[in-house]
């Protein structure tokens, strides 16, 4: 395992080298940092050229130039590395780096997270009910999301996503037609994804529609996006449809021992969402991590102390609903400073431009919601087209897995069909969906270019197009070299992992 | 071979599946394996739709400016311009109760009065373009790398191999908007050409893929002991067994090359003005989007429907190429049977 690890990185290694080789000799041929002087008609002209070629040492022949920068590069290896600068700015490429790594990697995390989880949750159901309505409409919506040029969908976005919904905000309630459409359509999709016999079906759909009508109308009536909040009352009734939800996902409801471990981590949740009021205003980063693992540590007593013959089992439903349960309290008291947002941006909360408000001196939880507000159109625009793949990945996958003598054996031990979806069969069909995540990241880094130029940011991709524009060599290589290593990686990692998960794939030393 | 194929297929569990096994066997009786190929793709509904309107488009395109100097039936080109027919340009196009009316400018005119019809059927022509420029070359040298690494395996296949992998390691817009930057220029030739050079990596993959497993094949050494040379049992034997793969390729490598060129074109970086582009409108065009929206809805649309049509006609070639995939006879076959 060693001897392979270390010659995949060896390998990898050269790749990449040789690559920045090929990018660097196609760089120094696509930009011209002398190209505006050569048309300008200043006086000086002659010295400026001269005085450019000698910053940027473009009498060398470019390959020379490439092991100098590479030179740059290795000294990284005892600490005094450069990535050369940029003429433009005069600033070292290293310190435009460091600034917008951040930026890209909130937006390409989140948005990996979130497509991720929602692909695979609608993947896994259109699966679950092959060649029917819902699954032919989600396989063509998915089509449908491949086919979307991102900019346009940005836009799109832009214009009706975030200009919409802040004239929406001015007078935030839903008509009467609004409001039945959006109730039908609902009713529609879940009567869809539950199926059944036609009298289930209908039932599904008379609950589904009411229960949207009814939420509508609260919503609109009480005039609830204007000062959003969950209160404990909400947080408790949500938080025991999650326990109940989990428990049925991860061991079924005859389980009683998890189901009781689940249940009382919601009341203990909603026990402490007043103290947690008088935490919360000197919330850091840190402390809102220190209260998730002491919740998770929570959450473990809890189920350990119910106990029983798999003590891991309630342990762990417990867990996820106590994830849940410490998300919906964290909602709730962001969206206790959505009124004074609102107020910060002149009553337009959803963001367009930039990652996050400029000289906005708010405290910690303003300025976590003004990062939500900011990120939130560019993740969409970034999520709907992986989300587009991980579906179909995912559907795929398990389909092939459901096939499978085993799940054959299982069912016909007589295991019930929650065990043999959610225990053989789901767990198998996650395996090649552990490579294909990695080359995933990889892609929507370059997506993130788009996305980072209509949006706004300041981060990776808007330093890559800036510099590409104005002949600035030096950051498109260090935009390079980051993306680059990080493709190369995620392929490395892709393998491994697969190696790891499926026994069959045997990786040779 | 009427009930005898000549692979045997797994015993059927019940009376259903032997009939239905029965049903499709007779159906495939005495043709070619493109004939049953051609035959599942003309069943597949979305795939054959896809494929009527994107030969509408490409009618539409071509006739209506014509090409190069070949003039077309529509009287406006994409470089005039023309007094307003509706006040702000909006689109002459009307679907009503009383039929629908085209009028003089049926998808609007932009800020200076040019016709964006003709814009947007010129910037089709290109966009389609660059699409079958990568296609080709794309498609071209992932066949020949592939082939060359499958078959020789060894040297050939490390060297070959190492090279896709340090093409992948470039992210695919950032080479590309290098090379737009370097090629482009306007010359949508030449961008097509640079991006093929970049596209070819999942191409040689596959085909390497289908070739190591056909060389072992005994065709191959059939041919080798009728004393075909390397070149003929590559290209003549094994290419084409391994003709749907490449196929299926092809058309999703064009489905996303087009949304390449366009997002190239849209970052600046492709194909630019006063050469015209599907993506390089919707670039142009963005800042009007509050005022005139249909700017930036037309070229979006038919970037969407090249798009998805070339997608569903991948998809519908990728089940007719698939052997596992069985078609579930109709109620009234199974009665009939």
């Amino acid at each position: 395992m060693l001897t392979f690890l270390v010659r995949r990185l060896a390998s990898a290694a050269v790749v990449l080298l040789a690559s920045t080789f090929v990018f660097f000799m196609l760089v120094d041929f696509a930009t011209d940092p002398l190209e505006e002087l050569r048309e300008s008609s200043q006086i000086n002209r002659e010295a400026q050229m001269e005085q450019r070629t000698r910053l940027l040492n473009l009498d060398t022949p470019p390959v020379l130039r490439y092991f100098l920068w590479l030179k740059g590069l290795a000294g990284f290896l005892w600490g005094q590395g450069t990535l050369g600068e940029s003429w433009r700015t005069n600033r070292e490429v290293t310190d435009m780096l460091a600034g917008a790594v951040g930026v890209t990697l909130r937006l390409v995390v989140v948005a990996t997270l979130l497509a991720i989880i929602t692909g695979v949750t609608v993947g896994i159901a259109s699966a679950l009910r092959q060649y029917t309505g819902f699954d032919y409409s989600i396989t063509f919506a998915s089509f449908l999301l491949y086919s979307l040029p991102t900019f346009w969908v940005a836009v799109l976005l832009k214009q009706w996503g975030a200009i919409g919904f802040n004239d929406f905000l001015r007078d935030p309630t839903i008509g009467l037609w609004g409001l039945i459409g959006i109730s039908l359509v609902a009713g529609l999709v879940w009567s869809a994804l539950v199926g059944g016999e036609v009298r289930r079906r209908l039932i599904t759909f008379a609950v589904a529609t009411a229960a949207t009508a009814a939420v509508l109308w609260f919503v609109s009536s009480t005039g609830w996006f204007l000062d959003p909040s969950l209160g404990p009352v909400l947080i408790a009734v949500t938080g025991l449809a999650i326990a109940f939800g989990v428990t049925v996902l991860s061991t079924g409801l005859r389980n009683r021992r998890a189901l009781y471990s689940a249940v009382t981590v919601v009341a203990i949740g909603v026990a402490l969402w007043l103290p947690l009021q008088y935490v919360f205003p000197y919330a850091t980063t840190w402390l809102i991590l220190g209260l998730l693992t002491v919740t998770l540590a929570v959450a473990a007593v809890v189920g350990w102390a119910f106990g029983g013959p798999d003590r891991a089992q309630s342990i762990r439903t417990a867990a996820l609903t106590a994830v849940g349960v410490a998300l919906l309290i964290f909602a709730d008291r962001v969206m206790q400073v959505w009124r004074i947002y609102s107020d910060y941006s002149d009553n337009r909360p959803i963001a367009t431009i930039g990652a996050a408000t400029p000289g906005l001196n708010g405290d910690f939880w303003v300025e976590t919601l003004d990062q939500y507000t900011h990120l939130i159109l560019p993740t969409t625009s970034l999520l709907l087209i992986s989300f587009a793949s991980y579906t179909r990945y995912s559907r795929g996958s398990l389909l092939e897995v459901l096939n499978q003598d085993y799940i054959r054996t299982a069912r016909a031990k007589g295991l019930t069909e929650r065990t043999v979806v959610m225990r053989h069969a789901f767990r198998n069909a996650l395996i090649p969906l552990a490579t294909i995540i990695p080359l995933d990241i990889a892609a929507i880094l370059s997506g993130a270019v788009i996305t980072e130029r209509i949006f706004g940011w300041t981060g990776m991709g808007n330093m890559f197009i800036t510099a590409l524009n104005g002949d600035d060599p030096y950051p498109v290589m260090g935009f390079f070299i980051v993306t680059g290593t990080v493709a190369v990686l995620a392929n490395l990692v892709a393998d491994l992992v697969y190696a790891g998960l499926d026994p069959r794939i045997r990786v040779n030393a | 071979m009427t009930q005898t194929p000549i692979t045997t297929p797994p015993p059927p569990e019940d009376a259903t599946e032997r009939l239905e096994n029965a049903i499709e066997l007779k159906e495939v009786e005495g043709l070619s394996q493109g004939q049953i190929v051609f035959r599942r793709f003309v069943r597949h509904k979305g795939a054959m739709t896809a494929a009527a309107v994107l030969l509408l488009v490409i009618l539409l395109a071509t006739t209506s400016i014509g090409i190069g100097p070949i003039d077309g039936w529509w009287q406006f080109d994409h470089i005039r311009t023309h007094p307003t027919a509706i006040p702000g340009g909006r689109p002459t196009l009307q679907v009503g109760l009383d039929g629908i009316t085209i009028g003089a400018h049926p998808f609007g005119q932009d800020d200076i009065g040019r016709d964006l019809f003709a814009r947007v059927m010129f910037g089709t022509q290109r966009s389609l373009l660059v699409m079958v420029l990568i296609g080709v070359l794309a498609t071209t040298i992932g066949i020949t790398f592939g082939a060359l690494s499958g078959f020789f395996r060894g040297r050939v296949d490390t060297f070959l191999m190492r090279l896709t992998d340090m093409v992948i390691t470039i992210p695919i817009i950032v080479v590309g908007a290098v090379l737009g930057k370097a090629f482009g220029g306007g010359n949508a030739v030449l961008l097509g050409l640079a991006l093929g050079l970049v596209t070819w990596t999942t191409m040689s993959r596959l085909v390497r893929g289908d070739f190591l497993s056909l060389r072992e094949r005994e065709f191959v050494d059939a041919a080798r002991v009728a004393g075909a040379s390397n070149g003929r049992i590559m290209f003549k034997h094994m290419l084409p067994n391994a003709i749907g793969v490449i196929i299926v390729n092809t058309t999703l490598l064009m489905a996303s090359a087009i949304i390449l060129e366009t997002s190239l074109s849209y970052l600046g970086f492709g194909v630019s003005a006063p050469d015209i582009s599907l993506g390089q409108l919707i670039n142009d065009y963005q800042s009007a989007f509050a005022t005139r929206p249909w700017l930036f809805w037309w070229p979006g649309l038919f970037i969407i429907i090249i798009a998805l049509c070339v997608n569903f006609i991948g998809d519908g070639l990728r089940d007719a190429f698939d052997p596992r995939q069985r078609k579930i006879p109709s109620k009234r076959k199974m009665r009939q049977g």
